[in-house]
């Protein structure tokens, strides 16, 4: 029976949680830069207190300016909602602070970001919180690592730096069959190239400091909720499904269904932890978003172009891109990831580290500096800078060598980008002599 | 809290608040495909206003046992035993859309214990498609995403249920799919042709004695506001109109308990 359906990606990422302002008429999201909101009464004060009401009371907690980033971030994921936080890693943190404590344990594959690595392998076992590292692609080493206190299971859609292909279907198989969630780190695929929920994620996060905002001003992030995971029929979250004495014994599975998550996350989280995104951050980010759509086809097509050339240079050992052959995950690729496999993606330079160097130092119009997801195109070395705390054999076990080059490609001219790349190819030549 | 309502669980949602004597009780009723959760904002003020509150589970959906009933007319029966189960002598009846049929029933059936009757987002008939119930019954997936479009009219409601950063239409629809994904069988199909097949709106409207009050969406197209005429003339209720589509306490919490409170004050 044909009917209606709720409206497209590209209209919602115009439109979702935002309509012209009721009491200007401003059609733009206007920026709420307000610490606190007035009561009409003390009963309505009581009343949001309670969660009696919705609004507003305090920006640690909720915004509207950042209320819309949420919903937006929540429709273009297809969740039950979301919370911005400052960071990407305070979005971690909060996802994992939210279901975990002392005495818990998660499951992670080995090709994370250098930050997200630095959290579970140093910072959280300070708090009685362990990690057991896997490879992305070892299903059966996905569910042997697993024990009783697990908590959560958690993978990037594309591992940094080699783009392995969190295969999210199979792996949301294991974790929901142990009762566990899968956690995705979102951030290179965007709900552009891959909306993880539909394919089994339960909880997504993103740096939204790199393509949700795609233009390099502000640090952000996001976590979005399913609504999927029943936490009750789990049995391994008393954080959810039993009375919270810091919140008027709210049982938060039984006030509500499908957003215990997100509710624990926000009265607890924010208001303990209190990482929360700046209004004026969630407005900046909100124009990126208006064009991810547009963004992430150029970037995907600039990329494509670059892979092209250097896939065929000979002073290239091989690129990282899941859409070549040589990709290890590169059927996968084809099934999870139709639009591309986004736009940031190593290779290994042939020769010593001291050409590597003079790659870079040779580029100019690529900028050296350590992120992602930028407008412009970006160059960085891992080996040198976001992984510098990994040991070899830590970096082997991500794919990463010392000779790995990491490329974010952004909306230039590609032949002006490759020309670029030429000239710094032809620098790093030079230097072997 | 747990009850034993006719031999099985059933599970309702106080509020937030303990389970304990006051001298006024308000029960509200879900709709199809939907638990307690659509009611929690409100059940929250109301435990706090000096109410004892009981935002149920209907058998088979969310925390109660199932089978599911077969008829509005079962339905209302078993909330009535569940306010024996409870100790409640009188409450006001709340309903959404199927949920409303189930509190007419209820205080037809037994006026001396309905306080008052407030029916939201509601329609008599609630008639449904063939089109639809045929797509319920072949592929209930596709159902739940046309009624979710169906009950919503926009994609910007403010403040957002239960809070700001909520996304609507993602959380009615993860609700419905939920739901559905119980030990039940289709529940979708089930519950829409118990709203189809009641027949006996008019003649309980008629036998109801206590204040009765109609709120509606004034954009709802899943139980239009034009399609309450009748029965709110029978029922000799009051109607609150409200800027909102069938998804009414999600769209327009404020709005909603404004009205509520007309209904049944503080």
């Amino acid at each position: 029976m044909p009917g209606p359906s709720d409206p497209g990606f590209d209209t919602l990422a115009l439109h979702a949680g935002a309509a012209p302002d009721p009491a200007t008429g401003a059609r733009a999201t206007p920026i709420h830069l307000t610490t606190s909101f007035v009561f009409e009464s003390s009963e309505h004060a009581a009343s949001l207190f309670n969660m009696e009401r919705a609004g507003h009371v305090y920006s640690r907690i909720s915004n509207p300016t950042t209320a819309v980033f949420e919903e937006r971030v929540a429709a273009l994921e297809g969740g039950v909602g979301a919370i911005a936080t400052a960071s990407g890693q305070a979005a971690l943190h909060l996802a994992i602070a939210t279901i975990a404590g002392a005495g818990s344990h998660i499951v992670a594959s080995a090709a994370l970001y250098g930050g997200s690595h630095n959290l579970l392998a140093y910072t959280l076992p300070r708090f009685g919180i362990e990690t057991t590292f896997v490879k992305p692609r070892d299903i059966d080493g996905w569910r042997a690592a697993i024990r009783p206190n697990t908590k959560l299971l958690f993978g990037e859609s594309l591992g940094n730096p080699g783009l392995d292909v969190l295969d999210i279907p199979r792996v949301s198989d294991v974790a929901h069959d142990a009762g566990v969630p899968l956690l995705v780190d979102a951030t290179f695929t965007t709900p552009w190239l891959q909306q993880a929920f539909k394919q089994g994620a339960d909880l997504v996060f993103h740096s939204a400091t790199k393509f949700l905002s795609g233009h390099g001003t502000v640090i952000g992030g996001v976590l979005a909720d399913s609504g999927r995971f029943d936490w009750d029929r789990s049995g391994r979250f008393p954080e959810l499904s039993e009375p919270y004495a810091g919140f008027h014994d709210m049982v938060f599975t039984e006030e509500s269904t499908v957003g215990a998550f997100l509710l624990r996350a926000r009265r607890e989280g924010l208001r303990d932890f209190g990482a929360c995104m700046s209004p004026h951050t969630a407005w900046l980010i909100l124009q990126g978003l208006e064009t991810l759509p547009l963004r992430m086809e150029r970037h995907v097509a600039n990329a494509r172009k670059v892979v092209t050339f250097l896939a065929a240079h000979p002073m290239v050992a091989q690129v990282g891109y899941p859409e070549l052959e040589s990709h290890p995950d590169h059927a996968l690729a084809k099934t999870l990831l139709p639009r591309g496999c986004g736009s940031v993606f190593s290779f290994d330079l042939r020769g010593s580290r001291a050409q590597g160097v003079a790659f870079i130092e040779a580029l100019q119009l690529f900028s050296h500096l350590a992120n992602v997801g930028d407008c412009r195109s970006l160059v960085i070395h891992p080996a040198s800078t976001t992984h510098f705390r990994m040991n070899d054999a830590a970096l082997a076990a991500g794919g990463i060598g010392p000779g790995t080059i990491r490329l974010s490609i952004g909306l230039e001219d590609p032949d002006d980008l490759i020309a670029d790349l030429k000239s710094a190819l032809k620098a790093a030549e030079r230097a072997a002599a | 809290m747990k009850f034993d309502v006719q031999g099985r669980i059933a599970c309702a949602y106080t509020g937030g608040k303990p389970w304990a004597d006051a001298p006024r009780c308000v029960v509200f009723v879900h709709g199809a495909l939907n638990d307690h959760s659509v009611w929690t904002l409100l059940a929250r003020w109301y435990a706090h206003h000096g109410y004892r509150v009981l935002a149920v589970d209907q058998p088979g959906h969310g925390r109660s046992d199932g089978p599911p009933l077969a008829s509005v007319e079962a339905l209302a029966d078993w909330l009535l035993a569940l306010l024996d189960a409870a100790g409640v002598a009188s409450a006001h009846l709340v309903g959404h859309s199927m949920g409303s049929l189930i509190a007419l029933e209820a205080a037809s059936r037994a006026p001396e214990r309905a306080d008052g009757l407030v029916m939201v987002g509601t329609a008599y008939p609630m008639k449904v498609s063939d089109a639809l119930l045929a797509t319920a019954r072949d592929d209930p997936a596709r159902a739940i995403a046309m009624v979710n479009a169906f009950s919503h009219s926009g994609i910007a409601s403010k403040p957002s249920y239960p809070g700001p950063g909520a996304w609507l239409r993602g959380g009615a629809s993860a609700l419905m799919h939920r739901i559905q994904d119980g030990d039940e069988g289709n529940l979708f199909e089930h519950d829409f042709r118990v709203c189809d097949a009641y027949a006996g709106g008019f003649e309980a409207a008629a036998r109801v004695t206590c204040r009765s009050t109609l709120i509606v969406g004034s954009q709802d197209v899943m139980t239009p506001a034009k399609a309450t005429k009748e029965l709110a003339s029978v029922l000799r209720a009051t109607v609150a109109r409200v800027a909102s589509g069938h998804a009414l306490m999600q769209e327009a919490p404020d709005a909603v308990l404004n009205a509520m409170r007309q209904a049944v004050p503080a």
